[in-house]
């Protein structure tokens, strides 16, 4: 370790940080292209024009929301539904703030982007490596990011317009990528009762309100999970995950990194 | 059907909104967030459901002709066997998401293509 007073952060040369936060971002570089070839792929067969794609993933810039809005775009979804579906789907990001290293960012433009771009791999990256993040280390890997899901994207529709005839029945690796993500998110037995909730509310949903399934589903799960909550708070065990502990935030997130412990 | 070019720029402006604003205002609002008990609970109770609605409303809609349409049968078949590969793959060798979805997606269109 080099203890060299004359070499603080701030005097560490910037392009070799931009190199360190590419360097960590090229393993989610492989899992990124392919998932952003496929949603390419959707947006040329559904058929929607070709920079339907870049403009997601710079406007929007979230995996599996992207894939989705290909077919509530098909399905001339009305824009409150598509603004409720897009909350619903980003809200674990409401607790990305509490461990992100954003105060390494000192421009406010740049922190607006780091904010922007805070997707589930950037997120993953940042508090697997929880120390020795610069400013221009964690843009890098944020915008490397980026950049490949955005390549991924035009690689994609390329190829799907280069297809003579869509490929019917492509349309289901968005059901197969929903289906994965549920299974990582449920892994334990007390997620199970979640799960089941979730199925009994799509039920509900195509009893009441079979032309606005997605959204009714999605409101019916939420006020199960609020009537639980309330459960829940009487002291009684509700058979569900524990909450995340208020100790959970061990990366202090303020400017001033002395504020953050006291 | 043509969809309209404002209209999907009205969709991205829509989504790219909601989604910086669920990134962004956290950060201003750490405090009363971390404090507050039902939004502790929803953070760790909701993607497992949200993602299963999802997932299950995707099964119903690859099962239907068209977006909207009543499921089709045979479709539905086609659809429950094809997720039922994609579970397998992915607890059997070892969760890699892009393996799953690939040999999933393939399973379908093999079987709405060729039977």
């Amino acid at each position: 370790m080099n203890t060299d007073p004359a070499l603080t952060a701030a005097t560490v040369s910037t392009s070799a940080e931009v190199r360190r936060g590419l360097r960590l971002s090229s393993a989610a570089g492989l899992g990124l292209v392919p998932l952003g070839v496929a949603f390419g792929l959707l947006v040329a067969q559904a058929p929607l024009p070709w920079w339907t794609a870049p403009l997601l993933s710079t406007v929007v810039f979230a995996g599996s929301v992207e894939l989705l809005l290909v077919s509530l775009i098909v399905a001339g979804t009305p824009l409150v539904s598509v603004a409720v579906t897009v909350f619903l789907l980003n809200f674990r990001h409401v607790f990305y703030a509490f461990s992100f290293p954003l105060r390494v960012v000192r421009s406010r433009p740049a922190r607006l982007y780091s904010m922007g771009a805070l997707i589930d791999e950037a997120y993953a990256i940042a508090t697997t490596h929880r120390t020795g993040w610069t400013g221009p280390r964690l843009l890098a890997m944020q915008a490397a990011l980026q950049v490949y899901w955005v390549f991924g994207g035009v690689v994609g529709v390329a190829a799907g317009s280069l297809l003579p005839a869509p490929i019917e029945g492509l349309e289901f690796a968005l059901t197969a990528l929903f289906i994965v993500l549920a299974l990582d998110a449920a892994r334990t037995r007390r997620q199970v009762p979640l799960v089941v909730m979730a199925a009994a509310a799509v039920v509900v949903g195509v009893a009441v309100a079979p032309g606005e399934l997605l959204v009714t589903a999605f409101a019916v799960y939420v006020l199960f999970l609020i009537v639980a909550h309330l459960v829940a708070r009487r002291g009684r065990d509700v058979g569900l995950p524990a909450e995340d502990p208020l100790e959970a935030a061990a990366v202090p997130v303020t400017d001033d990194p002395e504020e953050g412990r006291r | 059907m043509t969809v309209s070019a404002g209209y999907i720029v009205a969709v991205a402006l829509v989504a790219g909104a909601v989604t910086f604003g669920l990134r962004a205002l956290p950060f201003a609002l750490l405090r009363p967030l971390r404090e507050s008990l039902l939004v502790r609970r929803l953070a760790v109770w909701m993607p497992a459901g949200i993602l299963t609605v999802l997932a299950l409303v995707m099964l119903l809609d690859s099962a239907a002709l068209a977006p909207g349409e009543p499921v089709d049968v045979r479709r539905l078949s086609y659809a429950l066997l094809a997720a039922a590969v994609t579970v397998v793959v992915h607890l059997a060798a070892g969760r890699r998401t892009v393996l799953s979805i690939a040999a999933g997606t393939a399973c379908y269109v093999v079987l709405v293509n060729l039977l």
